[in-house]
């Protein structure tokens, strides 16, 4: 486990790096023993820690239900979450565990940015149909992947109404070193050509007493991660009880009436802190372009 | 065993058809195995680079094999109609057509859940759906009753053929190589036609018409909810069961027609596969085109009427006529109204005419499972706002096509093998051929 604990230069960075903030120079001992110095934009820290057996993994923690809130009106779309999470888990970057969609509930509605995670369902779509136990609920609460089990047969992405899931279609592009690390369920750390993975909500932190890299990530807070039996959620800078903040702010579940019963709870972008055009600044006119039809006049939606 | 005049004729007659390949026959084959080929590097690809080399993507997470794999279980069902509906009403004229009918059910179901595993990133897991075999999802309802529908098949094929396969062993003038009359004597097992042989014989295939035809609505059961079962718009639907069911002996009835037609044409057999076959054929495959008329109507009917948003996003691609409407004229105009045009109106009522309208039939059949998956897949629920848009549609790739034609290829030369196997006609059932 040499390359716990240290950094990796990644070859694989690409547009999202290139407008940051480049230009401080790190020296590194590259894997062949050469001095190497490289921006710094272009470092991705390894995972640090090392997670549990694929058998306890299965198990969950004791005493736990997790739960997250996603403040609405709070998020502008700044995706420091995905670009963190995708650090964390070693994701090329259009591939997205965490999105970010612009969302307009109808005509008249207004548009807001909505971040998307794994729901972590109580009446999971995807564990019921996998034929081969290979993606599990823990009595925690998270539904996980094992992706040594996984067939990739797909079926649960098929299942999953929320379009959580992504598959690995090709060899996943890492370093010798991250595929060269302990696989766990908790960390979903190597990647697997040929299997199925998503978003863990990162037990593997929480086991360390850390936030997963979303929520530490998010420049605005949007984000609160806690136990629904202690009844606490945090953002990293509040912490507050967690029926309090449902029943002040209205919080709510995703399309509720597919029986799912996610674990991820919204508060309405209600009292928004950012204007929602905000979500596309500095983001290219192609871009902008896709979103007209949500973000322009309505006369242009159909 | 002993033969009566008109089964020595039909031997006679069959005889160069088992006996050997005429060269014309030599060139089909040759010209089977370029698509097969192609298949095989189509695999090879797939396989060594990832499914990355398909048209699959996050979002269409399954294409054309499903619909491929729909569509062969499917036309599978031309034995069960036969030999599971027509065997236990004693429909005489059925005789002649048994072989055909079971040989399709065999291959079809052969080569059907090959499309499944196309579909399976991890092949070198495959030995997880026993190991760790969860009964709860369809996937693992699948594999048991795929499973048992073949060894059924084959078994109804084998029973069917026994008396044959005696014929073939004790007939003197077949000009046939050693190793082969050994085979046939083999799979005989020792038939001589004695009144307690026969007896058990018939008490056994009446067991299996009877299973078949329970298993055989299981078998589409359990596919359709492989997609019922799912929170999906135009998948979650409660009709998805029978509706999958019909369809498929309804294709298989088209099959079936276009065997026969092809087979009659090859081997000149007129006599044997009359124009009253392709006539009742007709009948069957036009009330079947009716249930299934039915049934499409009912479905996109209440979809579109009580328009529920995400039906209506998934009903509306399928109207238009710039996203899937095109198909879906097509499934419907041919996969409905020009079958039952063309059996109902007497004067269209020929053998040629039913094969046409069987083959666009088993054409729109199959843009019809392609329409069950693709724009469903298409429609999500959350907005696509996929980074790279050509994730967002699926466009199937040059390695699905070349996996699509070589199943097809792969069907009609191992009808071809059989056909030079074992008379296409049952030569031992002429002995009760009666004239009703």
């Amino acid at each position: 486990m040499a390359a716990c604990g240290s950094a990796a230069c990644s070859c694989s960075s690409g547009s999202e790096h290139n407008h940051a903030e480049a230009g401080k120079k790190v020296k590194l001992l590259s894997p062949d023993g050469e001095m190497v110095e490289i921006d710094e934009s272009h470092l991705r820290h390894i995972h640090k820690t090392v997670g549990v057996s694929r058998e306890e993994a299965r198990m969950g923690i004791p005493g736990k239900k997790f739960v997250m809130v996603i403040d609405l009106a709070k998020c502008k779309n700044a995706r420091k979450c995905i670009t963190a999470c995708q650090k964390m888990h070693h994701l090329p970057e259009d591939k997205e565990w965490l999105s970010v969609k612009l969302m307009k509930d109808s005509e008249q509605a207004a548009p807001y940015w909505f971040p998307k995670t794994c729901f972590h369902c109580d009446n999971p779509p995807c564990v019921k149909v996998c034929p081969v136990d290979a993606t599990f609920k823990r009595t925690d609460g998270l539904v996980l992947i094992d992706n040594e089990r996984c067939i990739g047969c797909k079926f649960c992405m098929a299942a999953c109404p929320y379009s959580t899931r992504v598959f690995n279609w090709d060899e996943p592009a890492v370093t010798p070193e991250v595929a060269a690390l302990n696989y766990s369920p908790e960390t979903s750390v190597p990647s697997k050509i040929g299997t199925v993975e998503k978003c863990d909500f990162c037990p593997d932190m929480v086991r360390e007493g850390k936030l997963p890299d979303c929520v530490t990530a998010c420049p605005n807070g949007v984000f609160y991660f806690g136990d629904e039996i202690e009844d606490v959620v945090t953002n990293g800078d509040e912490t507050i009880r967690f029926s309090q903040i449902i029943a002040e702010r209205g919080g709510y579940r995703y399309a509720e009436d597919l029986g799912t019963k996610p674990r991820v709870y919204y508060l309405p972008p209600r009292d928004r802190i950012f204007p929602v055009e905000r979500g596309l600044d500095g983001k290219s006119e192609e871009l902008k372009a896709r979103f007209k039809d949500i973000m322009g006049d309505s006369t242009s939606v159909e | 065993m002993e033969l009566n005049q008109k089964q020595s004729e039909a031997l006679r007659r069959f005889a160069p058809q088992i006996e050997s390949f005429s060269r014309a026959g030599m060139v089909w084959v040759y010209l089977l195995l370029i698509p097969i080929a192609l298949a095989g590097y189509a695999l090879y690809i797939q396989e060594s680079q990832g499914h990355i080399v398909t048209g699959m993507r996050d979002n269409v997470v399954w294409g054309l094999y499903i619909a491929n794999f729909i569509f062969f279980i499917g036309i599978s069902y031309a034995g069960a109609v036969i030999s599971g509906i027509l065997h236990l009403l004693h429909v005489e004229w059925r005789k002649p057509i048994i072989r055909v009918a079971e040989l399709i059910t065999v291959i079809a179901t052969l080569i059907g859940p090959v499309y499944i595993l196309l579909c399976v990133g991890r092949l070198d897991r495959l030995h997880h759906l026993i190991l760790y075999a969860r009964l709860q999802s369809p996937i693992t309802w699948d594999v048991l009753a795929i499973s048992t529908y073949l060894v059924g098949g084959i078994l109804f094929l084998y029973l069917a053929t026994i008396k044959d396969f005696a014929i073939y062993r004790d007939a003197t003038e077949l000009k046939i190589q050693n190793w082969r009359r050994r085979l046939y004597t083999f799979l005989a097992l020792n038939y001589q036609g004695t009144p307690e042989q026969k007896k058990s014989l018939s008490t056994s295939m009446n067991l299996l018409s009877i299973m078949i035809i329970p298993l055989a609505i299981v078998v589409h059961s359990v596919l359709s909810w492989i997609f019922g079962m799912t929170l999906r718009p135009g998948w979650h639907s409660t009709i998805f069961g029978p509706y999958f069911v019909l369809a498929a002996i309804y294709s298989g009835t088209g099959v079936l027609i276009i065997a026969m037609w092809i087979f009659r044409k090859v081997y000149k057999l007129h006599d044997y596969l009359e124009d009253k076959h392709f006539e009742y054929l007709g009948y069957i495959m036009m009330a079947l085109a009716a249930g299934y008329g039915y049934f499409t109507f009912s479905e996109y009917l209440t979809d579109w009427y009580s328009s529920e948003k995400w039906n209506a996003e998934l009903i509306a691609k399928l109207f238009n006529i710039h996203e899937f409407g095109g198909l879906f004229l097509f499934a419907n105009l041919a996969g409905i109204a020009i079958p039952i045009l063309i059996v109902a109106i007497p004067k269209f009522r020929t053998p040629g005419l039913i094969t046409i309208a069987a083959s666009f039939m088993v054409m729109a059949m199959w843009v019809k499972r392609y329409l069950i998956v693709v724009p469903t897949l298409e429609t999500t629920l959350f907005p696509m706002q996929d980074t790279r848009i050509e994730w967002i549609t699926y466009s199937a790739t040059w390695v699905e096509w070349a996996l699509t034609v070589g199943g097809v290829a792969t069907f009609l030369l191992l009808f071809t093998l059989a056909s030079r196997f074992m008379t296409i006609v049952p030569v031992s059932e002429f002995e009760t051929k009666k004239h009703e």
